[in-house]
């Protein structure tokens, strides 16, 4: 198997866009590729996280589209990806695969996303697709439901009163919006408060409107390359260490998902083939699309016992300048979740971290940098270690 | 190889006043709503065998922003059965204004409702409902 690097990057502006789904997508892919020094003709493969493009545009096989629109060769297989939330993670693992087996050595991986082309009843029911058609979503369940019953049965599990559990992640949200407001592309640039986020409106109790991510429009794009023909495309080469994917069944099939086991699975993957431990790893980015979802993850990847994650964000280890900085772009929460692009934005951010160029929300020294993306009910997860 | 027990048949065996499930040769596990296999240990030996309908509901939320084609507010719930298996549904009989931190733990019975019809579903859409013993 071959090493595989990033080379170049890019990453639309995070909100509300006009664009159509092949218009954000080559923004963000025309900005990778030109950052890699080649032209698109020079790309030997695609691989396209998008989930829900055909509820947005009434768009379907959205991929061969997107090469085309970029000037790709008809050579090139262009391919969609879907994986709930976790689509854009789950596109750059496909892309990695393909070039460390010696198939091919330049990939463009990505994702996109235009959630606010539709209104929200309409995207709260098709996100809500993403659970178990038969077993789950005819009650009506949302995402934010199901984060929400999360928080009740980690309240639960871990002995702790709901209303100390809704201020810590009251502080996930003042956080991650804390960090986004260092970050031009991100959905939301101001700072909030605990008290912004207890009087907000009642989403699906314990959360509330600031404890959820927002619909987003967005993409994000990077071109991966072998070791062989990395150094033709950029001096600054961000290697792929480590990558894992963990799946599993409806949220009932899990019982308490006090453990979250297909994040265990793909976090144990990723360091397993890194042959590196969560200690090693100096900056985080990963799915909080619910402030409760922040710290559900920060303990399934292994950097915080379970049932301590919420108390390692009230001593501040989380936040930058802490010992482990957790989503310096804003994460989800205030960059802004276009789904089907997160996971891809999540490897810009720590590429940039990695190359310093992250300006005021630059984590300084950090060497190795870990992204996680989740899609569904706990049901498909990606976590991918990088390093220079 | 077919299906041991579909969700067609689990919901018209609900709408019967029966909750049925599968019950693993194996290990002696039970798995509701049905799978191809047993839901502890993977085992294709299981036989369709009736479930108590009772249980311990485990978890909660009231919906407040609904996805299109259904009305909030309304009690989402979790509950785990007497015989194991977790099932999701709606909590009726109790106000979803009145929906506290007391319900954790309560008992309730498995029931069901017809859902009006739904875009994008197939077919009649039958959906569990919990209410309080
Ligand atoms: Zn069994």
């Amino acid at each position: 198997m071959r090493r595989v690097a990033v080379a170049g990057v890019g990453m639309t502006r995070f909100g509300r866009s006009d664009l159509t789904l092949v218009e954000l997508f080559a923004e963000a892919a025309m900005e990778a590729v030109n950052a890699s020094n080649i032209k698109a003709r020079d790309v030997q493969a695609l691989f396209l996280g998008n989930v829900l493009g055909d509820f947005e545009e009434g768009q379907l096989n959205l991929a061969p589209l997107c090469a085309n629109e970029l000037g790709m060769a008809n050579e090139v297989p262009a391919t969609r990806v879907e994986g709930a939330c976790a689509s854009g993670g789950v596109a750059i693992r496909e892309a990695l695969a393909w070039v460390a087996a010696g198939f091919y050595d330049i990939v463009l991986a990505g994702g996109v996303e235009r959630a606010t082309a539709m209104d929200t009843p309409l995207a709260t029911r098709t996100f809500a697709m993403n659970s178990d058609a038969r077993y789950e979503a005819n009650t009506g369940v949302t995402f934010p439901a199901v984060f929400a019953m999360l928080a009740r049965l980690y309240a639960q599990t871990h002995g702790l009163s709901l209303q100390t559990l809704k201020e810590q992640m009251a502080l996930v949200a003042v956080k991650n919006h804390r960090h986004g407001a260092r970050n031009p592309l991100a959905q939301f640039q101001k700072e909030i408060t605990v008290e912004m986020v207890l009087q907000s409106a009642m989403v699906a109790d314990p959360l509330q409107l600031f404890d959820c991510c927002p619909f987003t429009d967005g993409a994000a794009a990077l071109v991966l390359a072998s070791e062989d023909v990395i150094t033709r495309l950029t001096d600054k080469p961000v290697y792929i260490l480590g990558v894992g994917q963990g799946s599993n069944g409806a949220l009932i099939r899990q019982k308490n998902p006090a453990r979250i086991r297909a994040r265990e699975a793909a976090a144990g993957q990723a360091f397993r083939m890194a042959g590196l431990k969560p200690s090693d790893v100096d900056v985080v980015e990963l799915h909080d699309c619910f402030t409760i979802a922040e710290i559900l993850a920060s303990e399934a990847m292994g950097f915080f016992p379970y049932g301590e994650g919420g108390r390692a964000v009230e001593k501040g280890e989380t936040t930058l300048g802490g010992r482990l900085p957790v989503n310096p772009s804003g994460g989800l929460k205030a960059k802004g979740h276009p789904i089907g692009a997160t996971g891809v934005a999540q490897a810009c951010e720590i590429v940039r971290q990695l190359r310093g160029e992250c300006g005021e929300r630059q984590v300084e020294g950090a060497r190795i940098g870990m992204s996680d993306t989740l899609g569904g009910d706990l049901a498909t997860v990606v976590d991918i270690i990088y390093g220079v | 190889m077919a299906y041991p027990l579909t969700g067609r048949q689990f919901y018209e065996g609900l709408k019967q006043g029966r909750l049925l499930g599968l019950k693993c040769e194996e290990c002696g596990a039970h798995t509701a709503p049905p799978k191809m296999a047993c839901a502890e240990c993977g085992s294709v030996s299981v036989t369709v065998t009736g479930l108590s309908g009772r249980g311990v509901l485990r978890t909660f939320t009231v919906v407040r922003v609904a996805p299109e084609g259904f009305q909030a507010p309304y009690i989402v719930a979790v509950s785990e059965l007497a015989e194991g298996p977790w099932l999701m549904g709606n909590l009726e009989g109790v106000a979803a204004d009145q929906a506290d931190e007391s319900l954790m733990g309560r008992q309730v019975r498995v029931g069901y409702r017809i859902l009006p019809p739904l875009d994008y579903a197939a077919g009649e859409v039958v959906t569990i409902t919990f209410s309080l013993e």
